[in-house]
């Protein structure tokens, strides 16, 4: 047990001899490390107990038809998600294609142009909140901000949604990576005349590259899995959608919750293989992103 | 070959010597000026949103919407409070859950863990945070709920019965296992991978010197934990708290899965309840006219609460960052 709980990288070495050591420091250190290893054990098993029950239940209702039957009517049998999941594929890259370019560019501005200015600081301050605000109130902005004045549900609706959410994030991330790159890489660009958008593009995007794109990927596993902000914009669909995006359009994160609490026992299998679905790909995008920072760290 | 070395560094020369424009270096500032505004204009057109929506609601009830626990879609008479009891709670029972385990878990990572295990075990803590939120309502209500209902509450609910308070309090009516308590332990695991991240970040920044001095007067683990490392954190772990408790305010598919969404006010935790997210996402698409407006204001309170709340957060955090 010794061997597993003292850091042997550590530079301290923990004192061998507990001997002389009276009762009840012994005991406290020991509750410590039994604590907090057990409570890190538990979230790796809430984590790995997730994981089990979306396999169990969801590796049962994948099938062919799944990836290319739209969703069943009450009381149909059979069916598929194939609507939904192009839905979501669909309202996702809306909201990173238009969240990358805001939120990169207004993170260059905190990191490269406003720095410690007063509107920088505000800016970055509202992003922080913004990057916590709950997403059901963002769906109730988009709602009262585009679909009521257009008079219906949209995917439209929904990718800006999306997109809002996706912005603080993506903002934080350029704005951690850019501050990371040296200054004198920016200077020395400067001393060649450079003006200040070039030294920007070509020089500190180019060193903080990996970073960024780090950032848009964790934006984008983010905003995959959200449901909140769909359900008043994007809404469902329970056929395709129109190819105007106006209407609602099917998603998987509202197909699931619609079809998860619903009586028809097809329609919940749906929404195990829809969960499965959704939070493997949410989950391997997090863990590309990890891997891409670190081996751009190695390098 | 010197001819068509020399033919290649001419040519790079005239890209190289092609200028940027001034007018693309001033559109770049300004573009980068306007999508920094944007985040601005967002956080402003979400309080406007919610404040001119929210406002016949205020203007009918007056200060009782805050206080009166009616909600009564037939008689159009709206009152927040067993919404707002709802998510205070809930958030608070998150709170007392998971405040210890994060902790535990950065106290893990940063001081007892071997270097090369602290890297997966963190994407793991991690990857918590990624699982989408309806993932860990379908979870609560179909794994946890059952389970707790059958070991906890109907257990529970026999030793308490028939004492003062616990046995109104830990008492369930119902044991479905749905209920505030289940939201709560939900949520705590949900705001775990955010307290126990900057926890574990803030405890690595503590210079090793104060670690090591310790150590050498013959300090235990504990010790160190609890009179230098602590100490030292202190306020940022407030901070980090505060920024769980900020997710843990306005989550909402998870709690709409396992709250119940009963608009009673009870004494017992295990009886079910709702909370201002849970009840904006069952009723917003079905209401018209006044209960529009009543949800409206329940955003906005829930985004007044949630703003204080993680503006604390950030104060907290950034006060030690720059020391």
């Amino acid at each position: 047990m010794d061997t597993v709980l003292y850091n042997p990288a550590a530079t301290v070495t923990a004192p061998a001899p507990w001997g002389r050591v009276r009762r009840s420091r012994y005991v406290a250190d020991r509750a410590l490390k039994v604590i907090c290893t057990l409570f890190t054990l538990l979230g790796a098993f809430v984590l790995g107990w997730i994981l089990l029950m979306l396999v169990v239940e969801g590796i049962g209702g994948l099938s062919p038809a799944v990836f290319t039957e739209t969703t069943p009517g009450p009381g149909t049998a059979g069916g598929g998600i194939a609507n939904a999941i192009v839905g979501s594929l669909i309202l996702t890259v809306l909201g990173i294609v238009a969240a990358t370019p805001i939120g990169v560019l207004a993170g260059t501005y905190l990191a490269e142009y406003g720095k410690t200015s007063m509107l920088a600081t505000i800016i970055r301050f509202v992003n922080d909140i913004l990057l916590a605000a709950p997403s059901i109130l963002i769906g109730l902005f988009v709602y009262m901000l585009m679909v009521q004045p257009m008079g219906g549900y949209s995917g439209w609706a929904g990718g800006v949604a999306l997109a809002i959410i996706a912005v603080p994030v993506i903002v934080r991330s350029t704005e951690d990576m850019l501050r990371l790159v040296p200054s004198s890489l920016r200077e020395a660009g400067a001393a060649l005349g450079a003006p200040m958008s070039t030294v920007i593009m070509k020089i500190s995007w180019k060193a903080a590259r990996a970073g960024m794109v780090t950032g848009v990927i964790l934006a984008t596993a983010r905003i995959a899995g959200e449901t909140a902000p769909l359900l008043f914009t994007a809404l469902n669909n329970n056929f395709w959608f129109s190819p105007t995006l106006m209407g609602g359009v099917s998603n998987l994160p509202v197909t699931i919750y619609q079809f998860a609490l619903a009586p028809y026992e097809n329609w919940r299998e749906l929404a195990w293989a829809g969960a499965l679905i959704i939070t493997l790909s949410i989950l391997a995008l997090s863990v590309v992103a990890r891997l891409l920072l670190k081996k751009d760290k190695v390098r | 070959m010197a001819v068509v070395s020399d033919k290649v560094s001419m040519s790079n020369m005239q890209i190289i010597r092609r200028r940027t424009s001034p007018v693309f270096d001033q559109g770049f500032r300004w573009a980068s000026y306007g999508s920094a505004l944007i985040v601005l204009a967002v956080l402003a057109g979400i309080i406007g949103t919610m404040v001119h929506g929210g406002w016949p609601a205020f203007k009918e009830f007056g200060f009782g919407f805050v206080t009166s626990s009616i909600w009564n879609v037939g008689a159009d008479q709206y009152g927040a409070w067993v919404a707002i009891a709802g998510t205070l709670t809930s958030a608070l029972i998150a709170l007392v859950i998971g405040v210890p385990i994060s902790i535990g878990i950065a106290i893990f990572l940063t001081q007892l863990c071997p270097s090369w295990l602290r890297r997966p075990v963190s994407t793991v803590i991690e990857l918590l945070a990624a699982v989408p939120s309806i993932i860990y309502g379908m979870w609560g209500l179909f794994v946890f709920a059952p389970l707790f209902a059958k070991y906890v509450q109907v257990p529970l609910s026999n030793i308490v019965e028939g004492m003062p308070i616990i046995g109104t309090v830990l008492y369930a009516r119902v044991p479905s296992g749905v209920g505030m308590m289940t939201a709560g332990i939900i949520l705590a695991i949900m705001i775990i991978p955010f307290i126990a991240s900057i926890t574990r970040d803030m405890l690595d920044q503590i210079p090793t010197v104060l670690r090591e001095s310790a150590y050498g007067i013959g300090c235990t683990t504990w010790e160190v934990v609890r009179h230098v490392l602590l100490p030292q954190a202190g306020v940022s772990i407030i901070g980090a708290i505060m920024l769980g408790l900020g997710r843990a305010l306005g989550e909402t598919m998870a709690v709409t899965f396992v709250i119940g969404n009963a608009n009673r006010l009870s004494l017992s935790l295990f009886d079910p309840s709702s909370t201002i997210a849970s009840r904006i996402a069952n009723e917003f698409n079905e209401a018209a006219g006044l209960q529009m407006n009543a949800l409206l204001a329940l955003g906005c309170i829930l985004f007044v609460v949630t703003f204080i709340v993680l503006a604390l957060a950030r104060l907290l955090i950034s006060r030690v960052k720059t020391h």
